[in-house]
């Protein structure tokens, strides 16, 4: 093939013997192949995609005093077993205000991190993609740091932070510019900032993964063309930054919608977020079909910015 | 252009203040003498040792350690299958599924993830007795399931970033793919499946949500117990614990940037040397 005295092929003859070896010679084209699609396969249906179906079947069964505490299949002897769907819990959540009143506080505070994080993140990655090669790199294991430190104590330090006599209150006091301590802890304030302090890495990473590709060539040209750097930023850079502010977005928004630690940590006790409300009927109120409902239709309503991200993710995986 | 980049400057100090203002109080206050957590009272390492007479951290710690090491393990070897698939099967039966079943863990929600794993579990011990009772083996097999998504989305992008023509030289050559996996493959992305180790253990050992689901009674992680500590208030041996993990976060991060950038930088040179032979 690289022989060197073979004439160089035509490009229809490249890509044909491309597609011919695709067929024939790729690492999956052989014995063996069965039993590697198998495993994965095997292991994420039966760990991920079942669980999904055991949910939605306990969310249409019965609240039961028993072990464990719900009631679908009654056995009702002779062999005989009695499937009762009942979708009274899908009512309660539609009835029971404090359910509705969650889901929108879920949405309306994961959307305003969200777009807190965008506005942080994006100048953040659009000057590490245009620092130095050896800067770079720095900045961006400064990034990816906190990351790998734990989320919990990462929340847990924003307490000592923002309680009342802690380190803003004591220095804003220490100022004069206050005489009382002002309340930042345990209210929507808090959480917001819990999520956006949270998840300001998974804003970042694809922003500068973005941005890196950034043809400067095309900056220059507006700039030559006598474009300001204003008006190119606007007409050049964020539209072709589209991609990487959808993904960050999507990352940051989708798990805020479920968060339960910085509600749980950071927020007051009116704070209700849809995790949260789950966590509570679960733990605390032992209400397994309920909080199965609730899951269902956390997923509902999460269904189609997850089917984007998909889409994102399968579009940057063939690239 | 100067006022805009000392606009970006200012932005990304703040940025960058905003990340780390938090995690140096953690270990700023770790230090203090006083339980008072706001107020400074000498410095002393009393919360270190606190914290390593406390028999609850340290069990939980180890419990962790088991947990982490044994998923990050189980993960890479189920996401590299995964990557692979993904990268280089081409098309097979049921791929959407498959691919929807890899990234869709990256962003569920975790109490969704939690409550359905528990549920499965609850369900199975029902009909074929297995899992008998919730713990330790639960937990890793529920952190299995997410963090191999990560493994495999690492694995995949670093194998769809490389070129194929090497493998398919080495199968023009006669080689077996079970082969050409082991000696070509497996080499080039060797680094990916560190990060990917690296990360699944770290996942594994930070999960609060899922782990408190699926563990049973007298299975407590280090998350669990942090939080039924945190939630009564500020205590300081919890920073001197934050402070520990810190510590050895940043000296392996660290050293993965270090080797990380040789490898590179070595890589570039063979690049290089390898086209001026060639000539």
């Amino acid at each position: 093939m690289s022989d060197s005295a073979a004439p160089p092929e035509s490009v229809a003859e490249r890509r044909y013997l491309k597609s011919a070896r695709r067929r024939i010679g790729r690492l999956g084209g052989h014995g063996g192949r069965g039993l590697v699609i198998a495993i994965p396969y095997l292991w994420l249906a039966f760990f991920f995609l079942l669980p999904f179906l055991i949910v939605f079947a306990i969310s249409l069964s019965e609240a039961a005093i028993a072990r464990p505490p719900f009631k679908l299949v009654e056995d009702l002897g002779y062999g005989l077993y009695q499937v009762t769907v009942n979708l009274g819990n899908y009512l309660f959540l539609l009835t029971d205000s404090l359910y509705l009143v969650a889901y929108l506080n879920s949405v309306k505070i994961a959307a305003i991190s969200t777009l807190v994080a965008l506005l942080i993140g994006y100048p953040i990655a659009y000057g590490i993609a245009r620092t130095g090669r050896a800067w770079r790199n720095i900045l961006l294991l400064l990034i990816i740091l906190p990351f790998w430190t734990s989320f919990l104590l990462r929340v847990y330090a924003w307490i000592g932070i923002l309680r009342d006599n802690g380190l803003i209150n004591n220095f804003l006091l220490w100022l004069g510019v206050i005489d009382q301590p002002l309340p930042l802890l345990y209210n929507d304030f808090s959480v917001y900032i819990g999520i956006v302090y949270s998840y300001l890495p998974f804003m970042v990473l694809p922003l500068y993964a973005n941005l890196e590709r950034l043809d400067p060539s095309l900056l220059e040209a507006a700039a030559d063309l006598g474009c300001p750097p204003w008006k190119s930023f606007l007409t050049v850079t964020l539209p072709l930054s589209l991609p990487g502010i959808v993904a960050g977005c999507l990352l940051v928004f989708i798990p805020a919608v479920g968060e339960f630690v910085i509600p749980a940590l950071l927020g007051g006790p009116d704070t209700l977020m849809i995790g949260r409300v789950l966590w509570n009927e679960f733990f605390g109120n032992r209400d397994w079909p309920v909080a199965s409902a609730v899951a269902i239709a956390m997923l509902l309503l999460l269904v189609v910015p997850i089917m984007i991200f998909q889409r994102y993710q399968m579009k940057e995986g063939t690239r | 252009m100067r006022r805009r980049s000392t606009f970006l400057l200012t932005a990304m100090c703040f940025g960058f203040a905003f990340l780390y203002v938090p995690i140096l109080s953690l270990i700023v206050y770790s230090f203090n003498e006083s339980r008072l957590v706001t107020v400074w009272g000498g410095f002393s390492t009393r919360w270190y040792g606190e914290l390593l007479r406390d028999e609850q951290v340290l069990e939980a710690a180890l419990l962790s350690l088991q947990i982490g090491v044994v998923t990050a393990t189980a993960a890479v070897l189920l996401g590299t299958l995964a990557g692979l698939l993904l990268a280089r099967f081409g098309r097979f039966r049921g791929r959407l599924l498959f691919s929807g079943m890899v990234s869709a863990p990256l962003v569920m929600p975790e109490v969704i993830t939690g409550l359905s794993l528990l549920l499965l579990f609850v369900s199975a011990e029902q009909l074929i007795g297995w899992p008998s009772g919730r713990g330790m083996d639960t937990i890793t097999i529920a952190h299995i399931t997410f963090c191999m998504a990560y493994v495999a989305v690492i694995v995949q992008s670093r194998l769809s970033s490389l070129d194929e023509s090497m493998e398919e030289a080495a199968m023009d050559l006669g080689a077996r793919p079970a082969k050409v996996f082991l000696v070509i493959t497996l080499p080039i992305i060797a680094p990916a499946l560190i990060s990917g180790w690296l990360l699944a253990f770290t996942l594994s050992l930070d999960d609060l949500v899922i782990a408190s689901f699926v563990s049973g009674p007298g299975s407590s992680t280090l998350p669990m117990v942090i939080f039924s500590k945190v939630r009564l208030g500020v205590s300081p041996d919890i920073n001197a614990l934050a402070t520990i993990i810190i510590l050895i976060v940043t000296v392996f991060v660290i050293i993965a940037g270090v080797l990380m950038s040789r490898q590179e930088k070595a890589r570039a040179r063979d690049a290089q040397r390898a086209l001026q032979t060639q000539d």
